[in-house]
């Protein structure tokens, strides 16, 4: 319990520092501390996402950073494709959606890279949660 | 607000914008489903290619969107059964101090390290989820 609770600082620490964090770290967290399955692990790892989402987005829009009007029409366009994304997900065996997260990783990892080297660091926002 | 989100989707150009917004939201939303992640990935390099935003704006506009994506994804996963409360705010509680801590972090420390560290740590992550 008390690795998770260290995990989820820690991805929200990255998350505030990198834009990338959340959901990444979170999948893989639930899986190999928690034993969870990997549909689980990405069921829960959504609602973790939301307060953290919340506490971040507000920030930033006191900052004045959010465009609302996209952000919302985003949003609300997302509905159909998270429901196809997630019926999909059920289709898949563990095994197969586990592996697929893993290659997932690696190319984040790698578009974090390539952003580090090319611009000198990500900008210093509170994330995006991957 | 319905009002609001229908006149502005009048007055825009239907053709280019919105058409770009639908089309972002729809993968955000298929990424987010299948993976169980924000969905960051794809909106915010999507709104500096295809709608011109600075990455700053981008990502505080995906992160304000993923509230939503996150929330609908989760809660269709909550149909399938899958998802595990108890779990989910023993992560997401710690996350939420962890985003504050960050932010605030950011202003102070060498990122660059810290991103080239954790694209370590994702690569190792992924190994080791690949071994279970």
């Amino acid at each position: 319990m008390i690795w998770l609770i260290l995990i989820g600082v820690a991805a929200g620490v990255l998350s505030g520092l990198l834009g990338v964090g959340g959901g990444v770290l979170f999948v893989p967290a639930l899986v190999i501390v928690v034993g969870l399955t990997q549909h689980e692990a990405e069921a829960t790892s959504l609602l973790a996402i939301v307060p953290v989402a919340i506490v971040g987005a507000a920030r930033q829009d006191r900052y004045g950073n959010v465009r609302r009007r996209d952000a919302l029409l985003i949003g609300l366009f997302s509905l159909a494709g998270a429901a196809a994304g997630v019926a999909f997900a059920n289709a898949l065996s563990g095994a197969v959606l586990r592996d697929a997260f893993a290659a997932l990783m690696i190319l984040i990892a790698l578009q974090l890279v390539r952003r580090t080297l090319r611009s000198g660091a990500p900008e210093h926002t509170a994330g995006k949660s991957a | 607000m319905a009002v609001a989100v229908a006149e502005s989707l009048h007055a825009s150009e239907l053709g280019g914008r919105t058409t770009k917004l639908i089309a972002i939201g729809t993968a955000a939303g298929l990424f987010s489903g299948l993976f169980g992640v924000g969905g960051g990935s794809v909106i915010v390099p999507l709104l500096v290619l295809w709608l011109g935003y600075g990455e700053r704006e981008a990502t505080a506009t995906s992160l304000t969107a993923i509230i939503f994506i996150a929330a609908f994804a989760a809660t269709v996963q909550g149909l399938y059964g899958n998802v595990r409360v108890l779990d989910a705010a023993l992560v997401g509680v710690p996350a939420i101090g962890g985003v504050l801590l960050g932010t605030w972090l950011a202003q102070r420390v060498h990122v660059r390290v810290i991103s080239l560290l954790f694209a370590l740590v994702l690569v190792a992550s992924a190994v080791e989820l690949v071994l279970q």
